[in-house]
């Protein structure tokens, strides 16, 4: 990689604020619509958590306590599951920390189109504020909510639900996906277009590899998600039938649309988080990353194969032998690059000086959590194994390890390590540490029994279940207690960095953090980069 | 601004430009795969979509294990009709073409168009299954009280006990549903029907 040879200082008049409602809600500045990003990925991740209390509420013991109608149950599962991965995960590590980092890292002074984020951002939003309404207006006949999963498949999702509900689910998807369309053009443009004098493809920082990656993941699969949906909404209400059988329709053409976008969705919610942790492994063992290259292309690598994959999620709908065959061996060549960038980061702190920090702490877990989700992974991929878990609670702790402990610990992972950076304050490292503790040692408490109970046999998205599971449901509830217990730390440790006077230095790290955004003060000034970076090799690379 | 700021200025156009193509083009690849995915079946047989063909043109080979064929009939619970098979199952030979009849009653007080959508289990067996003529092809307008035999005829094809996966199949299932006909067969469009098309609120 590269360093920044020198940088001019900048300015005070690069620093004129517009007035508060112009900066925030007309906001063209690349950081202040990450800051909106992130801030909105809190307070819908406080949504989705609240649903998922309800749910493990529920799950704490047989029968039902909490919800008077099983129905109801499967609306907080599916509102969870919607606002998590495209309200809280996507949101957060594309439209929070790319929207940040990867100008400031390629040496942009901004993104390329940045009235087009502005949409993107409030796009978000506005989707958000439709799933919310589907919650509250009739969907199943005399429940009100969309009960359908997220993978929302008919004819559940048509005539299993004639109310609105479903409706406002697509029209929120239909917002969210936009959003992340426009904000992937967005980003692709930039960094294909925007990098500093000298800073070639090959010396770009791995965390903006990994957003070009995703840009490029979220361009070729959200169109066929929405496609897909609105074939659905034209099903619902405009007597098309598309996945209608008495029409010639096939529902099982609708899982295929969907696991087209879908799983390839599942690595534009990881890649970002790779890029981020190659930055801090490296930053706090003071090396470079250990095989650069490999670590770009294996991404590069997963984008490709993650498209030929996706009927690994419809072992059960009866596909030839030959046809299974392939899709378990495509599957588990996903493990390759996905083993050499494991392995990298591992070599990357073999021999290092490292610091465990708060933000290294979160790194390291996340590679050991990651790890165990990508095993399980690995089971699942076997089409023999897959119809015994199918709809188990062992690919619930499967997406879970790869996702709540793998993306969400990035998220942490990713404001402990740029914190400083964007803010200017210090989050006191002891928080950060106690933090990870609760959400490390909480989050196997939940996640891990979730895989015996799947053994099992206990099924997911049911609201009550025989008394043999009861022991480990009750064991998961109390680990979701010490997850959250865990994030009434964060909120403290954030509200002691604004209270305290405590500043951060432009580059807090020290020696290991080599990228760009390390070279401009703490805060960045309102506009950076008036004078281009100009990059230069480093010598030892 | 410099030579080099407008042509940046002129890649970040036609990048955003080559983005929005390829947006647009998957968008169009997501609806055109209905079509195809039709087609894929009805070519194929995947995912139990029998096939539609001419008798065969091999004898039936008599030293061939038979196979037997289990019909199953049901009605969408919107239409008032009785649907049955004459027998429950046949015996077929690969090769060997068969005709069953299904009588279908109006029971209802009203006319009504249904047509039947089918289906085979085990779906691996819809590339084998070879329809000749079915009265799944059309609807069909019954009056109330009004009875109708419809015909179907089929043939097992003789590359079945070739096939490594269900080679050895013994017994295979020919679904039928009859459902409100919405907008005629998804072949040929036919507009009018009395129970009142797209009324999807009611199932």
């Amino acid at each position: 990689m590269a360093t920044a040879a020198a940088h001019a200082g900048h300015d005070a008049h690069d620093d004129h604020k517009p007035s508060f409602f112009a900066r925030w809600f007309l906001s063209t500045n690349h950081k202040d619509i990450g800051t909106l990003y992130l801030l909105f990925a809190f307070f819908a991740g406080c949504v989705g958590a609240f649903l998922s209390f309800g749910i493990r509420m529920e799950m704490e013991a047989p029968g039902l306590q909490y919800f008077s109608n099983p129905q109801t149950y499967n609306v907080f599962v599916t509102g969870h599951g919607l606002i998590m991965v495209f309200f809280m995960v996507m949101p957060a590590l594309i439209g929070g920390f790319g929207n940040w980092f990867v100008p400031l890292m390629i040496g942009a002074p901004d993104m390329a189109f940045p009235r087009m984020n502005n949409i993107s951002f409030w796009l978000t939003v506005a989707g958000f504020c439709s799933l919310v309404c589907s919650l509250f207006v009739e969907g199943a006949p005399g429940a009100a909510g969309a009960g359908t999963g997220w993978t929302v498949y008919p004819p559940l999702s048509s005539s299993g639900h004639p109310g609105p509900a479903v409706d406002f689910a697509i029209f929120s998807l239909h917002l969210a996906g936009a959003g992340s369309i426009l904000g992937a053009i967005n980003f692709i443009t930039t960094i294909l277009n925007m990098r500093a004098p000298g800073m070639t493809l090959h010396k770009m920082p791995l965390f903006a590899w990994a957003e070009l990656v995703t840009a490029f993941l979220l361009l070729l699969s959200l169109p066929v998600l929405a496609g897909a949906i609105t074939m659905l909404l034209t099903d619902r209400n405009f007597g098309t039938t598309f996945f209608a059988p008495e029409g010639g329709g096939d529902p099982i053409l609708y899982q295929h649309l969907f696991w087209f976008f879908g799983h390839p969705e599942v690595y534009v919610m990881i890649l970002p988080a790779f890029g981020i942790v190659s930055h801090v492994i490296a930053t706090f063992s003071k090396k470079p990353v250990f095989g650069y290259l490999a670590m770009a292309y294996a991404m590069v690598a997963i984008g490709v194969v993650g498209f030929v994959v996706w009927a690994h999620h419809m072992y059960t709908v009866g596909l030839s032998l030959q046809t299974q065959s392939y899709f378990v061996f495509a599957t588990m060549v996903i493990a390759v690059p996905t083993g050499v960038k494991i392995f990298s980061w591992i070599a990357t702190m073999w021999g290092g000086s490292i610091r465990f920090t708060a933000a290294m702490h979160w790194a390291v877990g996340f590679i050991f959590l990651f790890t165990v989700g990508g095993v399980t992974g690995v089971v699942l991929a076997n089409s023999a194994v897959d119809k015994y878990l199918h709809d188990t609670y062992y690919v619930v702790a499967h997406f879970h390890y790869v996702l709540s402990l793998g993306a969400v610990f990035i998220i942490f992972c990713g404001i402990y390590y740029w914190f400083p950076k964007m803010t200017g304050r210090v989050i006191p490292e002891w928080a950060g540490k106690l933090h990870f503790w609760l959400a490390f040692i909480g989050a196997n408490v939940l996640f891990f029994p979730m895989h015996f109970l799947g053994l099992a046999g206990m099924p997911r998205r049911y609201a009550d279940y025989p008394e043999a599971f009861a022991p480990w449901h009750k064991v998961a509830t109390w680990g979701g207690h010490i997850f959250a217990l865990g994030m009434v730390v964060f909120i403290i440790g954030v509200i002691i960095a604004f209270r305290s006077s405590k500043r951060a230095a432009d580059n807090p790290w020290g020696e290991g953090a080599t990228t760009l955004e390390w070279t401009l003060s703490s805060p960045p000034p309102f506009h950076q980069y008036e004078t281009l970076p100009q990059i230069v090799d480093e010598p030892a690379h | 601004m410099s030579a080099a700021g407008r042509n940046s200025q002129k890649g970040t156009r036609w990048t955003a430009i080559a983005c929005a193509g390829v947006v647009a083009g998957m968008t169009g690849l997501a609806f055109a795969s209905v079509p195809l995915y039709n087609l894929f079946c009805k070519a194929t047989g995947f995912d139990g979509t029998p096939r539609v063909g001419a008798a065969p043109t091999a004898s039936a080979d008599a030293a061939s294990k038979p196979l037997r064929v289990r019909f199953d009939t049901n009605v969408a619970p919107n239409l008032t009709w009785r649907f049955q098979p004459e027998v429950t199952s046949v015996d077929a030979v690969p090769g060997e073409t068969k005709t069953v009849f299904f009588k279908v009653t109006n029971t209802g007080s009203k006319p009504a168009t249904g047509i039947a959508a089918f289906n085979v289990q085990p779906g691996l067996m819809g590339s084998y299954f070879v329809k000749v003529e079915c009265f799944c092809f059309t609807e069909h307008t019954l009056q109330p009280g009004e009875s109708a035999d419809y015909p179907l005829v089929f043939y097992v094809d003789q590359g079945l006990r070739k096939d490594p996966d269900i080679g050895d199949l013994s017994e295979m299932t020919l679904s039928y549903t009859y459902f409100v006909s919405r907008n005629g067969s998804p072949q040929a469009a036919a507009e009018g029907t009395a129970t009142g098309t797209g009324t999807r609120t009611n199932f």
